[in-house]
């Protein structure tokens, strides 16, 4: 967090401009303003003191003004990261349920035809890009089949006032008459950016799980319960599952960094109104204080999932709550 | 057992959730909104919502005929001058004074922001009007304080006095009889705003609200607005005239062309502006694809204030090197979508006159003329490409690069600058280019409309003019042709004019074109317009 943090402060140093207006992105202003925002930034002072008073202005969540809107970036990071947190976690949700079956099914056809065929198959998946992907699901299923739509996150006729950002739980608190018909509409239009998120990931967990699955029914204990005369079903469902799924969990938070990258790109084919496509169209307008937020808004974003998936695991595991105790 | 039990429940739980949301809830029995609303796929971000303001066709799509009237308007039909908000009027004989009798009961917007008292009378319109012309009015220098198009046409300086006569009659006096009067009080840009709403602004100090949360009379009023993503206007229940039947009419931004191609045919838009791929289109039985012949020109015109630019040899050995026909081909695909421009009236106008000089394409002429005009062989030519599709046209930025392959035959070197729209424009008015790939449509049928905005020396200061040319002898033969009312004086000043431009060659004209609309077969009336924006007055959806 701390290098992060140095980081982006030294952006505003490197990138072209006044280092003044890049850190604060005030552009437009009088000579008074701009004395005031020198003050404020400690910009009379030294090095040390200016990153001082940099970090002061973190803590109090000001990150500044937008160079082209002129509103506070903070505002425009909160207004856009729900939209990019739902479409991450309904892929993350997809590449699950989807991913980890098949991943176990491959491990307890281990060396079969099925196992084969599936691993294949995703070693094809994670090796697709996810930009061309993305054209294609559009050029198929909206163009072709015309079953979803290509773009946005729900038709703009329903009119939905943003409370969390998360749209599906902003649906349901709003009062509009029409709320299932915006509900549907509003899935119609995740599925397709979802699932083009969710290949990559789920080949991941495929593999992950396959090899958790492996290894537990390698352990003395499954061989215990076959001794037992129990069979095959038996183990998985009872014995096999739960094991293996304490150490997919623990990966999946590894996942998430992959997975916001991923959203970023499919962000902008589908028009998803999300911080991916709001950062990438500041790198195009050269919003230096919007790009110095953004990245710190994410980072800091995917290291609170890091943390949490940890913890998560350690809650699961009572392994991994035991080795703390030990070590 | 109990952890077993449950992870299959989860999964079951999880497949009929899956389920439930594939399947969705349709059998609720309501009509869907999506049914009544209309969603037009628009091509760029109205950068204000009064067409006072502006002249950029995205904001007078968005705003003109949508949220506003004229006192008069053109007939869709014959383009004859037809009642709007004045339902008759009177011109006295030598064409100096116009007097103008009001509809009765016409009543403006009523929103969140603003609830009318009173319906629109003469003072309404007075208020209107003098926010242009009166600079001691409150809100003449909000929003920047220029009025391109009255400016371009020298309005100020007409009018001599606006009088009210009582409440529903108002005389227009000019200072000179204006043959073109009449038809520009009925473009897209002689709104008529609601003074009461004005007073309302001026008590609570908000006067800039007047241009970006809009009061007006036309069939729709603002519901929302977001720059750059969308806008959202409902139907005006009081509307004067019939009152739409849509929910809603709603522009989603979407600049890109593949983009707005992709929405229509997902079934996303009900209508988009300037289709690509007119075969694609054709060829689905849910679409249409509709054209009107628009009154415009596309051209490619010089910084004459800029050397070596300001020399007239110069810019007509650039236009003796740009093969035309291969740019008619390629960007306006071929004759269906546009004819070539031989000057910048098109063959519709009734000024027209194919008598004019044109240059031709020819290498070799014009490696003589910058021969003469001493360059060498290292100028370089920024040439500014519009990022915006335009009906006139359609793709500046791949038209520029023809131009740039062309001007290597004889030596200069083409450096393509293209911003987005309004840094585009804005630099534009500072003069920053040497050479811009631009256009304009005409706001109405009076030829004037081509020659003023785009070449007259008022213009050159606060208007469209980016060639910033300014010749007397042609704004005199203007002011002439505008003096009378006698068709063949002006249509012989129109001609002698066109002569001067192709000679001076301020601008290269290269193509007047169709402009076209892509729309669901389910949406019916009339949208195009021959002059100025669309309409979605009395648009149905079925």
């Amino acid at each position: 967090m701390f290098i992060l943090t140095i980081l982006t402060f030294s952006l505003s140093f490197f990138f072209p401009g006044e280092h003044l207006a890049n850190i604060s992105g005030q552009i437009n202003a009088t000579p008074e303003q701009l004395e005031l925002v020198a003050l404020e930034y400690g910009k009379h002072e030294s090095v040390l003191y200016q990153y001082w008073y940099y970090l002061n202005h973190l803590f109090q969540g000001n990150l500044g003004v937008s160079m082209n809107s002129q509103l506070p970036v903070a505002d425009e990071i909160m207004s856009h990261l729900p939209a990019t947190i739902e479409l991450t976690l309904v892929a993350l949700f997809i590449a699950m349920i989807a991913g980890i079956p098949i991943g176990f099914i491959a491990a307890i056809r281990h060396r079969k035809k099925t196992d084969n065929l599936i691993l294949s198959f995703s070693m094809i998946g994670y090796s697709i890009p996810v930009f061309w992907l993305a054209l294609l699901a559009i050029l198929v299923f909206s163009i072709q089949l015309g079953w979803l739509p290509s773009a946005g996150q729900i038709s703009l006729v329903y009119e939905i006032e943003q409370v969390t950002g998360i749209l599906f739980i902003d649906i349901l608190i709003s009062d509009t008459p029409y709320k299932w018909q915006a509900f549907n509409n509003a899935t119609t239009h995740i599925i397709l950016p979802a699932c083009v998120i969710a290949l990559a990931p789920a080949t991941i967990f495929v593999r992950l799980a396959r090899t958790a699955m492996l290894s537990v029914l390698d352990s003395h204990y499954i061989k215990a319960a076959m001794a037992k005369g129990l069979n095959t079903r038996q183990i998985v469902f009872r014995h096999a599952i739960r094991n293996a799924m304490v150490n997919v969990i623990r990966d999946v938070g590894l996942q998430f960094a992959n997975l916001v990258t991923l959203a970023m790109v499919t962000e902008v084919i589908f028009n998803w109104p999300g911080i991916g496509n709001w950062l990438i169209q500041s790198i195009y307008q050269r919003d230096y204080t919007a790009i110095q937020g953004g990245l710190l808004a994410l980072s800091s974003f995917i290291f609170i999932v890091h943390i949490l998936t940890d913890f998560i695991y350690a809650s699961l595991n009572p392994l991994a709550r035991g080795s703390k105790h030990a070590s | 057992m109990a952890t077993n039990f449950a992870n299959l429940r989860f999964y079951r739980w999880l497949s009929s959730l899956v389920l439930v949301l594939i399947a969705g809830c349709d059998s609720q029995g309501t009509a869907s909104l999506s049914e009544n609303s209309v969603i037009y796929c628009s091509e760029g971000t109205p950068a204000i919502l009064n067409p006072q303001l502006e002249t950029s066709g995205v904001t007078i799509d968005a705003t003109a005929k949508q949220l506003y009237n004229q006192l008069i308007a053109f007939d869709p039909k014959d383009n004859s001058i037809a009642p709007s908000l004045a339902k008759s009027w009177h011109v006295t004989k030598d064409n100096k004074k116009i007097t103008f009798y009001l509809r009765q009961n016409v009543f403006f917007h009523q929103t969140e922001y603003f609830t009318p008292t009173r319906p629109l009378n003469a003072d309404d319109v007075l208020f209107s009007f003098n926010r242009i012309l009166d600079r001691t009015q409150v809100f003449h220098y909000v929003s920047g304080g220029k009025y391109p198009f009255f400016q371009s046409v020298g309005f100020a300086e007409l009018i001599e006095s606006i009088e009210r006569i009582n409440d529903h009659t108002i005389r227009f006096t000019l200072k000179r009889a204006d043959s073109s009067f009449l038809a520009n009080l009925a473009t897209d840009f002689a709104v008529i705003l609601s003074k009461e709403y004005g007073e309302q602004l001026i008590k609570t100090n908000e006067l800039e609200k007047l241009d970006t949360q809009p009061i007006g009379t036309g069939p729709f009023k603002l519901k929302e607005y977001r720059a750059g993503s969308y806008l959202r206007l409902m139907p005006h229940d009081n509307y004067w005239a019939t009152p739409s039947s849509l929910k809603q009419l709603i522009y989603d931004i979407t600049p890109s062309n593949t983009g707005r191609l992709t929405k229509l045919l997902a079934g996303e838009c009900d209508v988009i502006a300037y289709p690509i791929a007119h075969q694609k289109i054709t060829e689905n039985p849910l679409l249409t694809l509709e054209s009107v012949t628009a009154m415009n020109i596309g051209y490619l015109g010089f910084n004459t204030t800029k050397p070596p630019f300001n020399d007239k040899r110069v810019r007509r050995a650039i236009a003796h090197a740009i093969n035309k026909p291969a740019i008619l081909n390629t960007i306006y695909k071929g004759d269906s979508a546009a004819e070539p421009a031989v000057s910048i009236l098109p063959p519709s106008s009734w000024a027209y006159n194919d008598n004019v000089d044109t240059i031709d394409y020819s290498i070799d002429k014009a490696k003589d003329l910058l021969e003469q005009a001493g360059i060498g062989s290292d100028l370089t030519l920024n040439l500014w490409a519009m990022p915006v599709q335009r009906s006139y046209n359609p793709d500046a930025v791949t038209m520029a690069k023809l131009i740039q392959a062309d001007l290597k035959k004889v030596g200069i070197s083409v450096k393509i600058v293209t911003y987005n729209w309004q840094e585009f424009l804005r630099r534009l008015a500072l003069g920053e280019h040497d050479a811009v790939l631009l256009g304009w449509s005409a706001d109405h049928p009076d030829p004037d409309n081509f020659f003023s905005p785009l070449l007259s020396c008022a213009s050159a200061e606060t208007g469209n003019n980016r060639t910033f040319w300014c010749n007397e002898t042609f704004d005199d033969l203007l002011q002439s042709s505008l003096d009378t009312t006698d068709m063949n004086a002006r249509r012989e000043y129109y001609r002698q004019a066109l002569n001067i431009v192709a000679d001076e060659m301020p601008l290269f004209p290269i193509a007047h074109s169709k402009r076209f609309q892509a729309k669901k077969h389910n949406l019916k009336g009339n949208i195009l317009r021959s002059y100025g924006g669309i309409s979605f007055e009395g648009v149905e959806k079925h």
